[in-house]
C-alpha cells in the first residue's frame, strides 16, 4: 500500500479543497483545525489503515477516533473519497437532517467509529477499545488523533496513564500540534511543552516530527508499530492550523471556527489546485 | 446476602455465559463487591484507578467495540461527576454501557454530604434515552441483571451495596418496563422506590389499622416509567404519595407529578430529601433526620386521603 510523495501531496491537495468547499457551502466551520490535520488523515487512510469502503463495519478493522471532533469535515471529505458514501453528500454538512454533522458521529456516518465532539473523551475511547482488540485478539491498530488545545483537559491523561499501564502498544496516538486555541495561542492560554516530555513521562514511546509532511508520518507509524517496547505510541505532528490556504493560516487565532465567502472559497480552491 | 454479593455473583454468572461482558471499576471494588471477579477474569475485570471520566468513556470505546461493560463506583461519582462522559461518550452515542452506582443517597451513610448522591435520578433521568432503574431487593437485582445485559442501550441502575429485606417472592418475574404493584387498596397510590419501598409497605400497615386501604407500587424504573400503572392506580384511589432516597426534584416525585400533571391530576404529596444536601450518619439517624419514615409516608397519605376529600369532584380527566 505504499505510497510516494508526489501521490500524498496530491491527495491531501485534493482532499483539502473538498474540505474547504464543502464548509465553504454553508459559510462557516471549523476550517482552521480540519486543515492542519488533513496530512496526518491522508497518510492513515491511504496507505496504512486496514479499513473497507464496501465494509463500514468489518470486524478485526483498524480504527480511528478523531477525538477533535471538530475536524469532522476533513474526515469526511476522506471517507467521501474513499467511497464511503457519495461526494454529493458533503454538501449537507452541517444541514438538518444530515449524516455529516460538525462533530463526529458513529451513528449517522459510515467510516466514523467514534462519536466525539466533548473534547478530552476521545482518547479514553480509543483506550476501551485497544483494550477490546486485545481481548478479542484481532490484531488492529487504534488510532487517535487530539488536539493540542484538548490536552489540557484532565481525561487526556487519565487515558495516557492507564494506556501506558496496560502496555497497549496496538495505540497510536497523535496531536495535532497547531499551537492555537479558541482564545489564543496554547503556550500563553495554559502552556503545554515540553509536550514530548509530558508523554514520555507517562510511559509513551514518543515521536515529534513535522506533521504536514507525510513521509516523516508513514515513518513515524512505521516505527510506532515496530518499536516493541511494548508501549502506546504518541506522535506529536507539529502543524499549522489552517494550513494549505493563505488567508486561513493568516487569519491565525480566528480560523479556529471562522466564515468564509464565496469569494474566499473561491480564492483558497484556486490556491489549492 | 448483601446486594453487592448478589450483583458480584450474577455478574459472575453472566460473565461466564457471555464473553463480551466486561466491568470497569474505579477503585471502589472492594466496596462493590466486584473484586472477586479479578481471580477469575483477569482480562475482563478491570480497575483504571480514582479516575472516573476515564472508566466511563474507556467503556465506551469498549462498547463501540462489541462489549458490555458495567461500570461502578459510588452514586456521585458514578453520575454526577461523569455526567458529560456518560451523555456524550455513552449515550449520545448509544452505547450499551451499564452504569452502576451505590450506596445512592443516604445510603452513604458515614460517608456524608460528599458521597451522598441526592440529585443523580434528576441528572441521569434528563439524559436522553438513558434507563433509569433501582432494584427493591436481592430478588429484583438477580433476575433484573440478565435484562440489562440485554438491553442495548445505555442504563443506569441505583444499587443499595448493603443487605435488604426480600419484598419479592422467589418466582417474582421481572420486567424493565411494568412497576411492581405490591399491595393493592382503593383509597391511597404509595408510589416508592430502593429503600423506601420497605417503609411504604410499613406505612401501609399503619394505615390500615386506620381503616385507611393504601395500593403500594414499587417503580423500580424511573425512566421509562410504567405510565400506565401508574394512572390506573390513581384513577382508583384519586391521590398519590411519592416517596423516595432523593432530592424530591428530579426524582420519582418529578415523574410522577410530570405523568399525573398531564394525564390526571390529583393531590399529591411527598416524601424524600427536601432539596438539602446530606449529612454524615447512620442509615436508621438518617432516615429520621430527613423524614424517610414509614411515619412521614402515612401523614402524608392522610394529607392527600384530605386533599383528595376537599375538593368538590375530585380528579377529572384532563
Amino acid at each position: 500500500m505504499l505510497q510516494d510523495r508526489e501521490f500524498f501531496t496530491a491527495k491531501s491537495r485534493e482532499i483539502r479543497r473538498l474540505t474547504v468547499a464543502s464548509i465553504g457551502d454553508l459559510g462557516v466551520g471549523h476550517l482552521g483545525g480540519c486543515l492542519s490535520v488533513v496530512d496526518v488523515l491522508t497518510v492513515l487512510y491511504y496507505a496504512v489503515m486496514n479499513v473497507d469502503p464496501k465494509n463500514p463495519q468489518m470486524e478485526g478493522r483498524d480504527r480511528l477516533v478523531l477525538s477533535k471532533g471538530h475536524a469532522g469535515p476533513a474526515l469526511y471529505a476522506i471517507l467521501a473519497d474513499k467511497g464511503y458514501f457519495p461526494k454529493e453528500e458533503l454538501f449537507t454538512l452541517n444541514r438538518v437532517g444530515t449524516s455529516l454533522p460538525s462533530h463526529c458521529d458513529m451513528l449517522r456516518t459510515p467510516g466514523v467509529d467514534m462519536t466525539t465532539g466533548a473534547l478530552g473523551q476521545g482518547l479514553s475511547c480509543a483506550v476501551g477499545m485497544a483494550l477490546g482488540s486485545k481481548l478479542k485478539r484481532d490484531g488492529a491498530t487504534i488510532y487517535a488523533i487530539i488536539g493540542d488545545g484538548e490536552s489540557q483537559e484532565g481525561q487526556i491523561w487519565e487515558a495516557a496513564m492507564y494506556a501506558s499501564h496496560k502496555g497497549l502498544d496496538d495505540l497510536i496516538a497523535f496531536t495535532d500540534c497547531n499551537k492555537l486555541q479558541i482564545d489564543g495561542a496554547t503556550e500563553e492560554i495554559n502552556g503545554l511543552e515540553d509536550l514530548a516530555a509530558k508523554w514520555e513521562s507517562f510511559g509513551w514511546f514518543v515521536q515529534r516530527i513535522d506533521g504536514h509532511d507525510h513521509l516523516a508520518i508513514l515513518e513515524a507509524i512505521t516505527k510506532a508499530k515496530g518499536h516493541g517496547q511494548g508501549k502506546p505510541s504518541m506522535i506529536i505532528l507539529d502543524t499549522v492550523k489552517g494550513r494549505g490556504v493563505s488567508f486561513i493560516e493568516q487569519a491565525g487565532v480566528n480560523n479556529h471556527n471562522m466564515p468564509i465567502t464565496p469569494e474566499q472559497v473561491q480564492m483558497a480552491l484556486a490556491e489549492l489546485s | 446476602m448483601e446486594m453487592r454479593a448478589i450483583f458480584a455473583a450474577e455478574l459472575d454468572r453472566l460473565m461466564a455465559q457471555d464473553e463480551r461482558i466486561v466491568v470497569i471499576d474505579a477503585d471502589l471494588a472492594k466496596a462493590n463487591g466486584t473484586l472477586s471477579l479479578r481471580q477469575k477474569y483477569p482480562e475482563r475485570a478491570l480497575d483504571v484507578g480514582v479516575a472516573e471520566q476515564n472508566m466511563a468513556s474507556i467503556a465506551a470505546g469498549l462498547a463501540a467495540y462489541g462489549f458490555i461493560p458495567f461500570i461502578t463506583s459510588f452514586c456521585p461519582f458514578a453520575t454526577r461527576r461523569i455526567c458529560d462522559q456518560i451523555a456524550i461518550s455513552i449515550a449520545y452515542a448509544q452505547r450499551s454501557v451499564k452504569i452502576v452506582g451505590s450506596d445512592p443517597g443516604i445510603a452513604a451513610e458515614l460517608n456524608g454530604g460528599t458521597h451522598m448522591g441526592v440529585e443523580d435520578l434528576g441528572i441521569m433521568r434528563s439524559i436522553p434515552s438513558m434507563v433509569v432503574f433501582e432494584p427493591v431487593d436481592g430478588v429484583q437485582l438477580r433476575k433484573a441483571l440478565p435484562h440489562l445485559v440485554a438491553y442495548d442501550g445505555p442504563v443506569y441502575m441505583r444499587l443499595f451495596r448493603k443487605e435488604r429485606p426480600q419484598l419479592l417472592p422467589d418466582h417474582y418475574q421481572f420486567s424493565f418496563f411494568k412497576a411492581d404493584v405490591l399491595a393493592e387498596g382503593g383509597d391511597v397510590t404509595i408510589a416508592a422506590s430502593g429503600i423506601m419501598v420497605e417503609e411504604a409497605l410499613k406505612a401501609r400497615a399503619v394505615l390500615q389499622r386506620q381503616g385507611i386501604e393504601a395500593e403500594v407500587i414499587n417503580v423500580h424504573t424511573l425512566k421509562p416509567l410504567d405510565v400506565q400503572t401508574i394512572l390506573d392506580s390513581v384513577r382508583k384511589t384519586g391521590c398519590i404519595v411519592t416517596a423516595e432516597n432523593h432530592n424530591i426534584m428530579g426524582g420519582l416525585r418529578s415523574a410522577v407529578a410530570e405523568v399525573i400533571g398531564e394525564h390526571f391530576p390529583v393531590p399529591l404529596r411527598s416524601v424524600g430529601i427536601q432539596d438539602v444536601f446530606g449529612q454524615v450518619g447512620r442509615l436508621e439517624e438518617l432516615k429520621e433526620v430527613f423524614g424517610l419514615t414509614a411515619e412521614n409516608i402515612a401523614a402524608k397519605a392522610r394529607e392527600a386521603i384530605a386533599a383528595k376529600e376537599s375538593l368538590p369532584t375530585g380528579g377529572e380527566e384532563a
